[in-house]
């Protein structure tokens, strides 16, 4: 079996389509381990990948003032036990632009893994980029992975990023995101992870409201439960006039889990206004007394909560 | 037939009596309304009877169907046919309305529950039962979840109650609906114009029922405030 077809099917069992590999009107981007082993783009995308000793490094741009249909897919993996993946991505959405990014990170074997990835996003004047990020992980929990972006985002841009990581493993997962919103723009960062065993997650989120009127929201949804460990750090600065950001965290604690939250906010103009607000604890008492006056078991009554919470 | 059977119930919060030996029988089928004033004890009966967390009676028992369940668990009592909408029904992040309304059974067709209770199914079921919806829809979202279950006993806390508060004509509805389904209602209220939608009535005060029997005379006992330690707004014996 080729690497392609062999992160494909790792692809297809993670609950993922296959089909998007061969539509001509869909770009995609596939890198298992370091090699780069299918990538297509479409009009108005420009996509220079090449393989490095560690992994890929990819410059994708979207030109001026195109919308790209179709969601392009991102699929990285290591297939392998072990092994090490480093990202390296440069996206550049040119001036009124729009694009919708989705990641799939599938590492099903991963016993002794790392998979790394360093983005650097800058959206332009009045152009809008979505990234949803989904993670699979196997059930060893042995994976170290550590997602970093630095994201500018220009006057009326919008950016919307959601990492999910909700089956199987975590392992230890150090997400770093980092946002710098201009004039009137928009930041939107929803985290959502379920960690078992000994999964360590560790989040920290930043946006800088830079610009006048610009808003954010940082959403972080986690569940931990077994020894899993969380620690979820959520920045937001305002400082510019009209500038208006939320930080809202909630945890999900269950067994001998230990869950922390850190709501970080930094107010340096009078006009601006950060809010935020964190929960962290087991499942609400009223929501379980309510779903098993539905006829739902306790065990059952958990599991609709926590995966409505991480939906 | 009786199906509920309440006998002697007493139940205390710390040092105070809630309840003090309440005695109450609904029939199959039968829409029964409890009146009372704030404090007396109404919600607190609908716990014990529910089986919610921290409500276990302190004396006395509670049967039904013939078969008495103190000990059984919320769940195990929703599975003999009992259920509860909550005075204020809680919010859930990512359950959309369809989801919550076929939590239990995947095969129901969630839109003629909407129905029942007065909302347009193409404007709820893709909503999310979390805080965008208004305390009216998520109390219609939460009758038409009950409506669904089919159940043999519903509890129904003060429907009739603050700014979100239904109709008197909603509450005929939802109730008509329960008795076409062949539901018993235990309709919790302080307002006396809804008692007497019900098929018997009966009134608390100072834990215990002091007045029972046709709707219209319980209604008009509770309204002439013969109970007189009782201003008619809070119960003064708890």
């Amino acid at each position: 079996m080729s690497e392609l077809d062999a992160l494909m099917k790792a692809f297809g069992e993670a609950g993922g389509d296959k089909a998007i590999l061969e539509n001509h009107e869909i770009a995609h981007l596939v890198a298992s381990g370091h090699k780069l082993v299918s990538m297509k783009s479409v009009a108005g995308l420009e996509v220079d990948a090449k393989e490095t000793i560690s992994g890929i490094s990819a410059k994708v741009t979207v030109k001026k003032g195109i919308k790209i249909k179709n969601p392009v897919h991102l699929c990285f993996g290591v297939l392998h036990k072990k092994g090490t993946q480093k990202i390296r991505m440069d996206v550049m959405l040119e001036n009124n632009s729009s694009a919708h990014f989705i990641a799939h990170c599938i590492f099903p074997k991963a016993e002794k893994v790392r998979h790394i990835m360093d983005a650097v996003v800058d959206i332009g004047e009045g152009a809008e980029m979505r990234y949803s990020e989904t993670h699979y992980h196997g059930l060893y929990g042995g994976i170290k992975v550590t997602p970093k972006s630095v994201v500018k985002i220009g006057k009326n841009g919008r950016y919307f990023a959601d990492f999910t990581l909700t089956a199987g493993r975590v392992g230890t997962l150090n997400i770093d995101y980092s946002v710098e919103a201009g004039e009137n723009a928009v930041t939107e960062l929803t985290a959502r992870v379920f960690g078992h065993a000994n999964d360590y997650i560790k989040i920290k989120e930043k946006v800088v409201l830079e610009g006048k009127n610009s808003r954010s929201i940082i959403k972080s949804r986690v569940a931990i439960e077994d020894d899993a460990q969380a620690e979820v750090t959520g920045i937001t600065e305002g400082n510019a006039a009209g500038a208006r950001g939320h930080v809202d965290c909630m945890e999900i604690v269950k067994d001998r889990a230990v869950a922390k939250a850190i709501p970080i906010v930094n107010v340096t103009n009078p006009l601006a206004k950060v809010t935020h607000e964190a929960a962290i604890g087991s499942v609400d008492k009223r929501q379980m007394e309510t779903l098993m006056a539905h006829g739902l078991t306790p065990e059952k009554a958990v599991d609709v909560i926590v995966k409505g919470i991480l939906k | 037939m009786a199906l509920l059977e309440l006998k002697g119930l007493t139940f205390h919060a710390g040092d105070k009596k809630i309840l003090d030996g309440f005695s109450m029988i609904i029939e199959a089928s039968e829409v029964h309304a409890l009146l009372g004033t704030n404090g007396t004890g109404k919600s607190t009966l609908a716990y014990l009877i529910m089986g919610c967390e921290g409500y276990k009676p302190t004396s006395g028992e509670i049967v039904f169907d013939g078969k008495a369940i103190n000990k059984l668990k919320i769940h195990e009592r929703a599975k003999l046919g009992i259920t509860m909408a909550w005075q204020e029904p809680v919010r859930f992040e990512g359950i959309s309305v369809r989801d919550y309304l076929t939590l239990n059974n995947k095969d129901l067709d969630p839109a003629h529950y909407l129905v029942m209770v007065g909302l347009h199914p193409e404007l709820y079921l893709g909503r999310m039962v979390d805080r965008c919806l208004s305390g009216g829809e998520r109390r219609r979202i939460e009758l038409a979840s009950l409506l669904a279950l089919h159940p043999r006993l519903a509890i129904l806390d003060e429907p009739d109650s603050g700014i979100d508060m239904l109709s008197t004509q909603d509450i005929v509805n939802v109730i008509s609906a329960f008795k076409e389904h062949g539901s018993s209602v235990l309709l919790i209220t302080h307002r006396e114009e809804i008692v007497i939608i019900a098929d018997k009535a009966s009134q608390i005060c100072n834990g215990k029922v002091i007045c029972s029997g046709n709707p219209a005379k319980v209604a008009e006992y509770y309204k002439s405030r013969k109970c007189l330690i009782c201003n008619g707004e809070v119960c003064a014996y708890v």
